[in-house]
């Protein structure tokens, strides 16, 4: 009986395995200047469907520039040039006639700092759904406000309190309820800048956690200075020095055994 | 290479190697006086390598727990990662090799005061020196970070073990002629099996060298010479 189980949840996971897009987030010689200074150099990468990708690199390296450039964010900058190409789902996102609040739907983010909205917690999450009219009803916006806080591991937490403020929880608490803010409008890829920099370990094992949670339903872009979290959460990683990607594989390779020198400089601490 | 910013972490991997090729002298050392008391039948010498066999213990233990501390504290990654496990791997290859000459010191002991025929010493000679020169080759690759070295000493082990071969064909022979031979050429036997031993873990850190040189393990199959387990005991 158990056996029978077991192939049914393996062929599941097969045909669920053949439908992954392996370019769901694609890149060709994308190129980010600010006014005359150059930041990003060419940048071609392939980001997986279902997985974690990490950027890694020292600071000013143009790894948080280029996540930026997935949901445009880089457009809020009146100095900043994008050239190139970023695709998801083979659709341009800088295709002129694309909606950028659509495309923000569909690309979350999440921040270094928690910044939850000065509302309570159920209005944090139910903002997101409300605006993009995700919900026809109170019932059905319930329905989504919960079952958002409960993938965000936040529920148990916080479900007899839902009209707190959500400035009023715990650094780890607000984190979570960010990623909650950004599940809840169903995007298809979640972008991460350094989510646990300002956590403690316990809270950060939590949004670790919550990440290999995530990551079974969403395409999630992770940036840390944190080696060992890029190597504990990812599938994949990318390397990143002065603007240009210098590397990119699977994470196992990246930490034994990487190509480039730069690379290996990098990562084991030594100077480049 | 460029160094670490943290001094103290680049001290620490160099000490780890200070400490591979000290143990690594000492193996040498060691398994060079084991042959030299089976050949002289000089038991003082025999019991020195016993001895001499802890100082090689101790220092495994060292260097496993420098290798335990260094990855709980440093997390070490990449080359240096490879750096800290080839360390562990060859430490515990080492501390094998002790125990093998000290086993072969023990044989000596024990048949200090047989006859010693002349052609099957020679051949016993042949193939320890072939062994010691092995291992130090071996050491060399690892402090030079030479993986075609190591290779090199990698396939070279199919020599030890085609010797170990002749030299059980012989050591058969001779027992048939005379059953009081017996005694001394299982002694032998056993002797010449050790030092076959010591050329399997010459070759294991020849793979671990390659390994932390080039981040890959060595993929071909090495060359077979060692045939014995298959040879049945009849006039061939």
């Amino acid at each position: 009986m158990l056996n029978v189980q077991t192939n049914e949840l393996q062929q599941g996971a097969t045909k669920l395995g053949g439908a992954l897009n392996p370019h769901k987030v694609a890149a060709k010689d994308v190129s980010v200047y600010y006014g005359e200074k150059r930041a990003l150099f060419d940048v071609t990468v392939n980001i997986p469907d279902r997985g974690v990708m990490a950027f890694i690199g020292p600071s000013g390296c143009g790894k948080s520039t280029f996540l930026r450039c997935i949901n445009r964010m880089n457009d809020t900058i009146p100095i900043c040039r994008v050239t190139g190409k970023i695709t998801i789902e083979d659709e341009d996102i800088y295709d002129p006639s694309l909606d950028v609040v659509q495309l923000r739907a569909r690309v979350g983010m999440v921040f270094q700092k928690p910044n939850p909205f000065p509302k309570s917690i159920y209005e944090n999450v139910a903002y997101g759904p409300r605006i993009h009219g995700l919900a026809g009803s109170k019932a059905e916006l319930d329905h989504i406000v919960e079952t958002s806080l409960q993938r965000a591991a936040l529920w148990k937490e916080v479900k007899d309190r839902l009209n707190d403020p959500g400035t009023g929880l715990s650094g780890g608490q607000q984190q979570r309820l960010c990623i909650a803010r950004a599940v809840a409008v169903s995007p298809e890829v979640i972008l991460m800048d350094e989510p646990c920099s300002a956590l403690d370990p316990i809270a950060t094992a939590k949004v670790e956690e919550l990440i290999d949670e995530l990551k079974q339903n969403f395409c999630i872009i992770i940036v840390t200075h944190s080696m060992q979290q890029a190597a504990r959460v990812s599938q994949r990683t990318a390397f990143f020095h002065l603007g240009v990607l210098v590397e990119e594989g699977a994470t196992n390779d990246i930490f034994t055994n990487p190509n480039d020198q730069r690379t290996q400089d990098y990562i084991t601490g030594r100077f480049g | 290479m460029n160094e670490h910013i943290v001094k103290s972490y680049e001290e620490e991997l160099a000490l780890l190697d200070k400490k591979i090729a000290q143990m690594g002298g000492l193996a040498e050392h060691i398994l060079g006086h084991a042959f030299d008391a089976l050949e002289r039948r000089d038991p003082k010498l025999a019991e020195q390598v016993v001895r001499n066999d802890k100082q090689i213990d101790q220092l495994e233990r060292e260097i496993e727990e420098q290798v335990i501390s260094m990855i709980a504290r440093r997390q070490p990654l990449a080359n240096d990662l490879r750096h800290v496990m080839a360390a562990l791997r060859i430490t515990g290859d080492l501390e094998r090799i002790g125990d093998l000459a000290k086993n072969i010191a023990k044989r000596a002991l024990a048949i200090a005061h047989e006859s010693h025929p002349k052609p099957l010493m020679t051949g016993m000679r042949h193939m320890g020196e072939l062994a010691l020169a092995q291992l130090k080759q071996v050491l060399d690759a690892y402090a030079a970070r030479d993986a075609d070295r190591a290779l090199a000493v990698w396939r070279d082990d199919e020599n030890i073990d085609s010797m170990y071969n002749s030299l059980f064909r012989e050591l058969l022979t001779y027992m048939m002629e005379d059953p009081r031979n017996i005694g001394l050429s299982t002694h032998l036997l056993f002797g010449a099996k050790n030092i076959e031993r010591v050329g399997d873990h010459t070759t294991n850190i020849a793979e671990t060298v390659h390994f932390l040189v080039r981040g890959v393990n060595i993929t071909d199959d090495r060359p077979k010479g060692d045939d014995t387990s298959s040879t049945l005991f009849s006039k061939s």
